[in-house]
């Protein structure tokens, strides 16, 4: 018999007042009972809308079978076959607009916690089983990842599955890519990513870390040194900033440089090597996750107010909804439909070394109103006239997103790229231009999700497999 | 892991090492960084490439003890190990092309000018040097830029070697004595590179500036090395690190570099007083 009941099984969280003075994850996880609990309100639909809706198509309802029978280390085998990273997606994918949105328990009621399972399972798997995966025959052909986010590691990992030697250049110290600098601890926990990472280098797959594709060996390199593709995973690249005065102002960070220095760097512990401002009063320009990212860091930094600063409003706000709940449990004040336009600083006229010269002191927005949708569909902000008004913080944080990195496009002869700077693909293959290389991810794509760009990088993995496996 | 295979003090502030880096001297070239981290613990600094051996695998750095990082590097020693190095990083200085340079380093900055005063060299470019410190017990490199310079200007603050004064002074000396040089190159404190450029624009001698602003990756994702150049905000790390002098904002410039200053003084402090309880 399914459970009937219309709710989810709730999250265990942390008390929001607690957790917004420390790094520990926020959400705690399901117990073996409720996610048994959970399992039983799946229907096992025979046309399975759920899976339609996950980009590297999870056999959804055949792991949820396994959990309600108590067979956990079967869920996981399941999710495994589709999915080289479940404890990280369990956490951090968007399932509301996934495969929870397409769930037929939805239609009354919630959907089944489809997230909260797969995460239940993945940490069970690793908290019980401690057994390296089984590594598959070698099948002579080697392969070349550049980067260790979600795409490289995703198409690393179907690959060395499938019998490749994969080596993953990663340009940092560590492997993980944005999973290890821009997703803060308190959202996902870094051990977890390296456990993830471990379980690659288990399947065979070999990571050289400090190497930057593009300045320290070209593409073309990778050719003469053997392997035979080349999948492009670079993520993301430069910050964008506003271009209103006031953005060199000490105390002004590019998301991208605020979460690298408290995550990667660990700015955020007592007695690190990293410095990072300790503001008492921060704003955050943006409204994605990542700037519900920024602003809790700052509230778990020490900051006493953490305002977000969005020139639309709550409906457009483009962060996960739970984030934004989080974020807003925590005390983070939303100023909706709110732009800045000036950023401002002290400086003492009467003695140009007075130290406190050129740090931030606040912001100056105007309100703004709702106008006509544009050509993407979305109301355009509007100034209201005469509504300028100042935020007095001490630091500014800017997370209006990024622009794809140079470095591998402008060493690489014969790789398109579009008129945003984004790699060109074709969208079934992740082929580009340049035969043998196939990119995926934020590189291609501009910023986006997690789960997005493990699917690319699974589709790659795919699409090399069979170009290599033909011409064998 | 990267072994150190030369370490060599310069002056009681100033060290060189050769890091056995076989990726990064395969490829680096005149005017680009690595960063590299000390320990697993260490934060991530860049350091400009001040020479490579691509035969033994080798790249030189030569580095200035100002902090707590600085600090912790000098005291490894030949056969240790330091856990990060990456690069290269930035574009190469351009050097191809060019007739007749005057290179003005400045402190340890002439660490850095000097391979590009000897690929300058190398290329048949008539290269005059000026290189200022603040007294002979910190002078550095002499030698070696006396071999690769047709004109060469030792200055100190307090005149305890070569000339008393600062770089600008002969630098304004020969042009104003008609040297019509198609570049000058400038690398040192920022200060000092402002005055360079301002001695050299009434002469309307293109100028290249080598920045060295706080960075964290290197490679164009954090946004923290970003320069205000002709009104445009520039990333040191992609766009630089050499820039027209003509077009930076030294000022912004300034101010940036001492966004850490209170955070730097007490970690220096914490380092020393470590150091001293490990004696």
């Amino acid at each position: 018999m399914p459970n009937m009941s219309q709710k989810k099984n709730p999250m265990p969280v942390q008390d929001p007042l607690i957790r917004a003075r420390n790094f520990e994850e926020v959400a705690l996880g399901y117990a073996e009972d409720t996610a048994l609990d959970e399992a039983a309100r799946c229907l096992n639909c025979k046309n399975m809308p759920c899976v339609s809706g996950c980009p590297v198509n999870i056999r959804i309802p055949a792991f949820i079978e396994k959990v309600r029978e108590g067979d956990f280390e079967g869920a996981y085998k399941i999710i495994t076959e589709s999915s080289s990273l479940p404890a990280v997606c369990g956490r951090v994918c968007p399932q509301e607009t996934q495969c929870e949105f397409k769930c037929v328990r939805g239609i009354k009621g919630e959907p089944v916690g489809i997230g909260r399972l797969e995460r239940f399972v993945a940490d069970w798997h690793n908290e019980h089983v401690s057994a390296a995966p089984e590594r598959p025959a070698p099948n002579g052909h080697r392969v070349a990842v550049v980067g260790s986010g979600p795409s490289g590691l995703s198409c690393a990992g179907d690959l060395a599955k499938r019998g490749y030697a994969v080596t993953v250049f990663e340009a940092l110290h560590v492997a993980g890519g944005v999973l290890m600098y821009g997703i803060p601890e308190f959202r996902l926990p870094k051990k977890i990513v390296r456990r993830e990472i471990e379980t690659l280098r288990g399947l065979g797959v070999d990571f050289e870390t400090n190497v930057i594709i593009g300045k320290t060996l070209t593409v073309d390199q990778l050719f003469d040194m053997g392997f035979e593709a080349v999948f492009i995973g670079s993520g993301a690249g430069l910050p964008r900033f506003m271009g209103i005065p006031g953005e060199a102002l000490k105390g002004v960070y590019s998301a991208n440089e605020y979460l690298t220095r408290s995550n990667l760097m660990g700015a955020y512990r007592e007695g690190s090597a990293t410095p990072i401002l300790r503001a008492k009063r921060v704003a955050v320009v943006g409204g994605g996750n990542v700037a519900m990212d920024a602003a809790r860091t700052a509230l778990r930094l020490g900051a006493e107010k953490v305002y977000i600063v969005y020139r639309r409003s709550m409906d457009e706000l483009p962060a996960r909804r739970e984030e934004v709940e989080h974020a807003m449990e925590e005390g983070i004040d939303f100023r909706l439909l709110t732009n800045p336009v000036r950023i401002l600083g002290y400086q003492n006229e009467n003695d140009r070394r007075d130290p406190k010269n050129g740090f931030v002191t606040g912001i100056e927005c105007v309100r703004m109103e709702l106008g006509e949708p544009d050509a993407s569909g979305r109301r355009s902000p509007v100034e209201i006239p005469d509504s300028a008004f100042t935020l007095d913080v001490d630091a500014v944080v800017m997370a209006i997103g990024t622009s794809p990195n140079p470095l591998i496009k402008s060493t690489t002869a014969g790789l398109d790229v579009n008129r945003r700077g984004g790699i060109v693909v074709e969208e079934a293959t992740g082929l580009t231009s340049k035969p043998g290389v196939y990119a995926g991810g934020d590189a291609v794509t501009g910023a986006a999700t997690v789960i997005l760009a493990m699917g690319a990088g699974k589709t790659a993995a795919a699409a090399i497999h069979a170009s290599l496996s033909n011409n064998a | 892991m990267y072994r150190i295979t030369e370490k060599r003090s310069l002056n009681p502030t100033v060290t060189l090492m050769e890091i056995e880096a076989p990726y990064v001297a395969a490829s680096a070239r005149p005017g680009q960084f690595v960063i590299l981290r000390v320990d697993d613990e260490g934060e991530r600094i860049p350091l400009t490439v001040a020479g490579y051996d691509r035969e033994k695998g080798t790249v030189r750095i030569i580095f200035q003890i100002v902090g707590a990082t600085t600090s912790a590097l000098n005291r490894k020693n030949v056969g240790d190990t330091l856990s990060d190095f990456a690069g290269p990083l930035g574009k190469p200085t351009e050097v191809e092309g060019l007739r007749k340079v005057c290179v003005v380093g400045g402190g340890v900055g002439c660490a850095i000018a000097l391979p590009i005063a000897e690929e300058l060299h190398r290329l048949g470019c008539e290269v005059h040097t000026v290189i200022g410190f603040r007294s002979k017990d910190l002078l550095i490199l002499e030698k070696e830029f006396a071999a690769v310079s047709d004109r060469l200007a030792v200055m100190t603050d307090d005149g305890s070697a070569g000339r008393q004064g600062v770089v600008t002074v002969p630098l304004g000396e020969w042009l104003a004595a008609g040297e019509n040089y198609d570049e000058i190159i400038t690398i040192g404190p920022l200060i000092m590179m402002k005055f360079v450029v301002a001695a050299a624009k009434p002469f309307g001698v293109p100028t290249v500036v080598s920045m060295n602003p706080i960075m964290i990756d290197g490679t164009g994702m954090c946004g923290g090395c970003r320069l205000t150049v002709g009104g445009e905000t520039k990333f040191a790390c992609v766009d630089g690190p050499d820039f027209d002098g003509y077009l930076i904002d030294f000022d912004e410039a300034m101010s940036r570099s001492t966004m850490y200053r209170d955070f730097e003084a007490v970690r220096r402090e914490e380092e020393c007083n470590l150091f001293r309880g490990n004696k």
